[in-house]
């Protein structure tokens, strides 16, 4: 992943790169985002405007789409993600609370970054789990009935 | 053959394929009450208001965008559609400002009106505005997104007649949030300042950055001798602002309005769009005979000029280098006239009375002060001299008429044709046409470039040459000409430009509503102008030769230029630039 101050040429040519495959055109818009994201892993202003311009599109409409997709994130995003579950089930058992520690821990809010780049905090509705409430992710990994208590610990495990 | 049978409140309607329920109704003086539909606009069926009951469908149905089909059986007052657009209308009422009394719209607002409809006496749901800042960041347009209520003709408006897409929708939901790429103040934006979404808004979300406090105080200096120049296209739209119907031409009493506010001088634009012909006229025998860059293409319309210069700047060369008729005017009120008069320019504030919202940026620009002050003091819309006109408690309708002031307020008919799409086009051709041949022009009613058409084309023959012309409003049809031109399929000698449908007539500085069939009257008010004049031709205007005589010598003289003549900035189309180290 290209690192998240620095746009240089170099991500230009790779957003080039993109553009030649999905097609230089306004239906690309959301598949080359998706690529984008995935390269450079946010898409900061001067992406958006640079995929408008090579899609030939107004700029505005690029950050309508990226605004509207919660998929689409215009912060840096942190080496892993953390998702948790705020469903019904989770909720009442006591998933609320585990985001609070979360939050904490992260020194960060839902849908930011921790200040080392290390955690991006999410909140997911519900990932079909609720036997197994609360539930929380990291990356790919799912942590089923978390207590307060084991937060730090799970956190740990992840550089 | 192809009709189809609908009921709609019982009514047996004829429609055609196609149609929407609402054209149907409406074609029936059935009304269905709307808020995002608009006439200019293809219906997005965003707010909900004008759901109607359809006999066999599940749901509601919007009637803007619903199409019609044979045996179809609608209801438009059902109790379920009552409670559900009092509901929507509702809700809209939910989070916006209450205090109706200090709005711009206040009493011509559409979410008003349609809460008197509706009857609504109580707002149960009340949730706090979102507390956004008014961004009067722009010289032309003043944006207030707590009065935003999401219906989308502003972005519809700046994309599909302006092509300018300086607005857009962000977010989600409650965090919905109308307004420019990026969050840049407008000012910041790539936005022309054509103000065609100020006429197309239902609430006071967006509107004019007025100039009603500088030119009261301005009246009031006995210090400042302050002089008014009225805009073709005022005459035949200030009266709907004030009670009358579209279409009517109020030159008479708008003058008598500008004397009873206090102006010391009340002068015309038709005057200076004269003297526009002049020199841009010549500029075009000019290029057409020396072999300059052609199409020559005009330039008093200053939202069409801040959107040639972001978006096709390699054009600019094709420009006619003459100021707008506005500034022609203020550069010759502070020189020619201030000397004629015995005033001091120091001490006079030239105001002018324009439809337009982009004439406040045009007045602002750094190069418009060649007569050594500013050329043009302060501009005001037709809705604020509207509003200014109530403020003294005048009736207007029934004002006595009165004429312009010498020397700057006679004008010919061919200056009153700029408030139409197409009239600089024949006023220059009246006058080139002599200018070229010799002759006498026998009929000066070119209709072939009237009309309303997007994009429109003529032949003139004069002497030898065929000159060929063509004709655009509204920006995304002047990019449709400026492609071909560019792609070298269009070999034009002149080349009129609007940035606004219709013309100025259809100007964001001009009352709202706006429609076509507004225009359209609008425009026949124009044409009417034009004859009822005795001079058609603006090289037969007495007060111009006289200017030429006195002050300027000839058409395209030294003078000319440095007063009546300027330069374009090339500009980016790019919100932000993403070139970078």
């Amino acid at each position: 992943m290209a690192t998240t101050e620095c746009l240089c040429a170099e991500i230009y040519s790779k957003i080039d790169e993109i553009v030649k495959t999905k097609g230089a055109e306004p239906s690309s818009l959301i598949e080359v985002l998706h690529a984008v994201q995935q390269e450079i892993g946010y898409l900061p202003v001067p992406v958006q405007q640079y995929v408008a311009d090579a899609l030939g599109l107004p700029p505005g409409t690029v950050e309508s789409v990226v605004s509207f997709y919660s998929f689409f994130t215009t912060q840096p995003r942190g080496r892993h993600t953390v998702k948790v579950c705020q469903g019904t089930a989770c909720y009442v058992r006591g998933g609320k609370r585990v985001l609070e520690v979360v939050q904490k821990q992260c020194g960060c809010g839902v849908g930011e970054t921790s200040a080392d780049q290390r955690f991006s905090v999410e909140v997911v509705r519900c990932i079909g789990a609720c036997g197994l409430a609360p539930v929380m992710t990291v990356d790919e990994d799912i942590y089923d009935r978390v207590k307060t208590t084991r937060v730090t610990e799970i956190l740990e495990k992840y550089e | 053959m192809s009709d189809i049978n609908v009921t709609i409140n019982g009514q047996s309607l004829k429609a055609e394929p196609g149609q929407t329920i609402l054209e149907v109704a409406q074609q029936a003086k059935i009304r269905i009450p709307t808020l995002c539909y608009h006439p200019d606009l293809p219906p997005i069926g965003a707010c909900r208001v004008c759901l109607v009951e359809i006999e066999g469908e599940r749901a509601l149905q919007p009637s803007c965008s619903f199409p019609v089909r044979d045996g179809m059986v609608v209801r438009t007052h059902s109790a379920a559609v009552r409670k559900a657009r009092r509901a929507v209308v509702v809700l809209l009422l939910s989070d916006h400002p209450s205090d109706c009394t200090a709005c711009v719209r206040n009493g011509n607002c559409e979410l008003q009106a349609l809460a008197e409809e509706l009857g609504i006496r109580e707002v149960r749901v009340r949730v706090e505005p979102h507390g956004y800042e008014v961004d009067d960041s722009s010289l032309g347009v003043v944006r207030d997104p707590d009065k935003c209520i999401l219906c989308r003709r502003c972005i519809q408006t700046c994309e599909e007649i302006q092509g300018v897409s300086s607005l857009r929708i962000k977010g989600r939901g409650y965090d919905s949030l109308i307004g420019t790429a990026f969050d840049l103040p407008l000012g910041d934006a790539v936005c022309v300042n054509c103000g065609q979404c100020i006429n197309r808004c239902p609430t006071g979300a967006l509107t004019e950055k007025t100039a009603i406090p500088e030119v009261w105080a301005a009246l009031e200096d006995p210090e400042l001798f302050v002089v008014v120049q009225t805009a073709p296209a005022v005459r035949v739209a200030l009266g709907e602002a004030l009670g009358m119907p579209p279409g009517e031409v109020v030159t008479g009493k708008l003058t008598t309005a500008l004397r009873e506010l206090g102006f010391d001088r009340v002068f015309d634009t038709d005057f200076s769009a004269d003297l526009t012909i002049m020199e841009e006229g010549y500029e075009l025998v000019k290029r057409v005979t020396e072999g300059g860059v052609l199409p020559q293409i005009t330039s008093c319309s200053p939202g069409w000029i801040k959107f040639i210069e972001h978006f096709y700047p390699e054009l600019l060369p094709h420009l006619s280098s003459c100021k707008s008729p506005q500034q022609m005017f203020g550069a010759v009120a502070k020189t020619y006239f201030a000397e004629e008069a015995g005033v001091d320019p120091a001490k006079m504030r030239v105001v002018s009375i324009m439809p337009c919202t982009a004439k406040k940026y045009e007045a602002a620009r750094p190069e418009m002060r060649d007569s050594g002050y500013r050329d043009v003091d302060y501009v005001l819309t037709t809705r604020e001299l509207a509003q200014m006109i109530k403020q003294i408690g005048l009736d207007f309708a029934h004002l006595p008429e009165s004429d312009y002031d010498d020397p700057l307020g006679e004008s010919s008919g061919a200056g009153v044709l700029f408030g139409a799409t197409g009239g600089v086009m024949e006023a220059a051709l009246r006058t080139a046409y002599e200018v070229i041949t010799g002759e006498r022009l026998e009929n000066v009613d070119i209709v072939a470039v009237r009309g309303m058409e997007g994009v429109r084309e003529a032949t003139v023959k004069c002497g030898d040459l065929e000159l060929r012309a063509a004709v655009a409003h509204g920006l995304a049809n002047a990019a449709q000409l400026l492609d071909r031109i560019v792609a070298g399929e269009a070999d034009y000698h002149f080349v009129e430009i609007m940035a606004c449908p219709g013309g100025c007539l259809g100007g964001g500085g001009q009352p709202v509503p706006t429609s076509m069939a507004i225009r359209q009257a609008r425009a026949d008010a124009i044409y009417q102008a034009d004859r009822s004049l005795p001079i058609r031709r603006s090289h037969e205007n007495p007060s111009i030769k006289r200017l030429y005589e006195r002050f300027l010598g000839e058409p395209l003289s030294e003078k000319s230029h440095h007063l009546l003549h300027t330069h374009y900035t090339p500009r980016s189309k790019q919100t932000v630039e993403t070139e970078t180290e």
